[in-house]
């Protein structure tokens, strides 16, 4: 804590929270939004056009349960399409969350804390929408629980030697484990509401959640070691989901996905559109809230130069698979590099190369990197170009293969974009619904960054 | 007239300094049993109400290993005796197929032992506490810092306690019903 609350009042750059804040207001502040602030018009408009979106969704997975997966643009020779792209797009932004929540606790980055809870929140909207789809990709949704190792009078058991299986128990524990670190962050600030609801319904609700937390001293101490250790493990938690994602690929025979650079390469792909997803919803939430005295220039900053360097990976990560491509000397996968520069799908690489190379590059400009407006522009290509490249790697890679009497080409229909845009807006109406019924900034752990919080000698 | 029982003495501080002083004054008194609570982790408060054994690592260790050998042994005895499948001629007992899940099975026990082993060693969930009976104490999560001494504790004299915590300089202190 002591290093925390220096590098509050001593830093030259903007501070993390702005000062002539007391334990009091911090609270009032943080948690009036939940409790006092009346919902808005703009509240209801946003929800609404979520809400109407994931109903678009369902109504596009109850016709695909109806009829199959036929009505998909997926066929041989590209058998996964959306389904798989979506999926690894989604993944991907979850792990923004994680990095905030985890791996900066245990490096100690103060500033993350008024950023964690939004970020963690995202992180498990984020992974529901992405388990949808493998779900929905299956055939038979109604039988996906053979997913799991369960004893059955069929006498069958999962193939543990698939990085499909692997995937299954990778994002199945990372939802957990999100979920968890998630619930036992919210408990404290849960007892706040508690304790400062007038609503009595609101009062009984919060007081269930918060399982009676009083924040005896001791209670503490056990809570900050729980806290710490589930950090250490989700931190190479976090660093694995990916990596076994990236294995459904590596693993596989297919030029363009076997290659070794797979598991760096799609976790820094994966941390990078993720904190392009924080900064598009804490530039709206933070001006909307009134919270720039919490979330300030510094968190902004912040992320984008996490952007910035994780861009740099997956440029290298990009430069690396064109260079095997040639070095390898193996005709198939030289091909798959011409295929992406001038096959069908060319417009698309290109495209991807300026979204997640070149437009970001103007992050090096301290002025659009504190910039707002700019950075919520920025990350929004970041998020096309990220999703711009799981389409290149599932799409264009399985589309010609060894044989060119096996190739294809994929279109989307009108159900996969309904399915995808679905889950963005039931994405959006979740996010919605969290801010306004649960604290989107950590309070206690705000309260920690007070230079009150140190206890003198 | 029937007499309530007193669960404790508690005195209400400003600071979070304040409050460790006084802790650290109040164990220094002679007094075994007390609490302190706070809106927020204090530094060095958990050692300073004599806490020093805390059993959550011990916990996360076990989970641990339980989904660590539970999660390979569960792959082995799939893969290599109830259901042998021969899958390119790679053997049925190909272990470092198996590390993946058996990791994640590791990472999964460990966190749901850490959050409920902790829940657990707190007493969670418990709805309704006598401190809860102070109206004062709903500023504990909020802005204020509590102490008490429990009428267990064998130097527990309710005349001699309170002049002894007035002595500490509370903001206010109020006799917790039990």
């Amino acid at each position: 804590m002591d290093e925390q609350t220096k590098s509050v009042t001593s830093s030259k750059q903007a501070p993390v929270i702005e000062p002539g804040y007391t334990f009091a207001t911090v609270t009032d502040k943080i948690s009036a939004i939940v409790l006092q602030r009346p919902t808005s018009n703009g509240w209801f408009v946003g929800f609404g056009i979520g809400f109407l979106l994931t109903m678009m969704m369902l109504f596009a997975i109850g016709y695909l349960f109806v009829r199959g997966t036929g009505i998909w643009g997926v066929t041989i020779p590209i058998g996964w399409g959306f389904a798989i792209v979506n999926f690894v797009w989604w993944i991907g932004i979850g792990h923004a969350g994680t990095l905030i929540s985890a791996i900066l606790l245990l490096l100690r980055q103060s500033w993350r804390n008024s950023i964690n809870r939004f970020a963690e929140a995202m992180t498990l909207f984020a992974v529901s929408c992405a388990g949808i789809f493998p779900l929905i990709h299956v055939g038979r949704p109604w039988l996906a629980y053979w997913l799991f190792p369960y004893p059955n009078t069929m006498g069958v058991w999962p193939q543990f030697r698939s990085p499909l299986v692997w995937d299954v128990f990778a994002v199945s524990t990372y939802f957990t484990i999100s979920l968890l670190f998630w619930f036992i962050g919210l408990i404290p600030d849960l007892a706040t509401l508690r304790d400062r609801s007038d609503n009595r319904w609101a009062k009984i609700i919060y007081g269930i959640l918060a399982m009676g937390w009083r924040g005896s001293a001791r209670h503490w101490h056990r809570y900050e070691t729980a806290y710490l250790l589930l950090a250490g493990l989700a931190t190479p938690l976090v660093l694995s989901v990916h990596t076994v994602v990236s294995f459904d690929f590596a693993v596989g025979i297919v030029p363009g996905w076997h290659t070794t650079i797979f598991p760096p390469y799609f976790v820094a792909g994966a941390i990078y559109s993720g904190f392009a997803m924080v900064l598009m919803l804490a530039i709206p939430i933070r001006k909307l809230y009134g919270l720039e005295d919490f979330i300030t220039e510094r968190h902004l900053e912040n992320s984008a130069k996490v952007m910035l360097a994780t861009g740099l990976i997956v440029a290298y990560g990009y430069v690396i698979e064109a260079f095997m491509g040639w070095y390898s000397g193996n005709r198939y996968d030289a091909f798959t590099l011409w295929n992406r520069l001038h096959g069908p799908y060319a417009f698309f690489y290109y495209m991807l190369l300026a979204c997640n190379i070149v437009i970001p590059q103007v992050l090096w400009s301290k002025k659009l990197r504190t910039s707002p407006v700019w950075l919520f522009f920025i990350s929004g290509v970041v998020l096309v170009g990220m999703w711009l490249e799981r389409f290149i790697i599932v799409v264009v890679s399985l589309q010609r293969d060894f044989l060119n009497s096996s190739w294809g080409m994929y279109y989307p229909t009108r159900w996969d974009w309904m399915t995808y845009i679905g889950t963005i807006g039931m994405f959006l109406a979740a996010i919605f619904l969290f801010v306004r019924i649960l604290p989107m900034i950590s309070i206690f752990e705000m309260r920690t960054l007070l230079p009150e919080a140190e206890v003198k000698e | 007239m029937k007499r309530t029982p007193v669960y404790g003495l508690m005195a209400e501080f400003d600071s979070a300094t304040a409050l460790v002083a006084a802790a650290h004054r109040t164990r220094e008194a002679g007094y075994k049993k007390m609490d302190a609570y706070s809106p927020f982790p204090v530094e060095g408060l958990a050692e300073a109400v004599g806490f020093h054994h805390d059993e959550v690592p011990l916990v996360v260790l076990t989970g641990g290993l339980i989904g660590c050998l539970a999660g390979y042994g569960m792959q082995y005895w799939i893969s290599a005796i109830s259901y042998p499948l021969n899958i390119g001629g790679k053997p049925y007992h190909s272990w470092p197929a198996f590390i993946v899940v058996t990791f994640e099975m590791t990472i999964l026990f460990a966190g749901i032992a850490a959050v409920f082993g902790m829940l657990a060693l707190n007493g969670l969930p418990m709805p309704n506490h006598p401190v809860f009976n102070v109206p004062r104490f709903a500023l504990a999560t909020k802005d204020r810092f509590f102490l008490i001494v429990f009428s267990s504790d064998p130097k527990y004299d309710a005349a001699a306690t309170r002049q002894f915590l007035e002595s500490l300089g509370p903001r206010s202190l109020s006799e917790v019903p039990g």
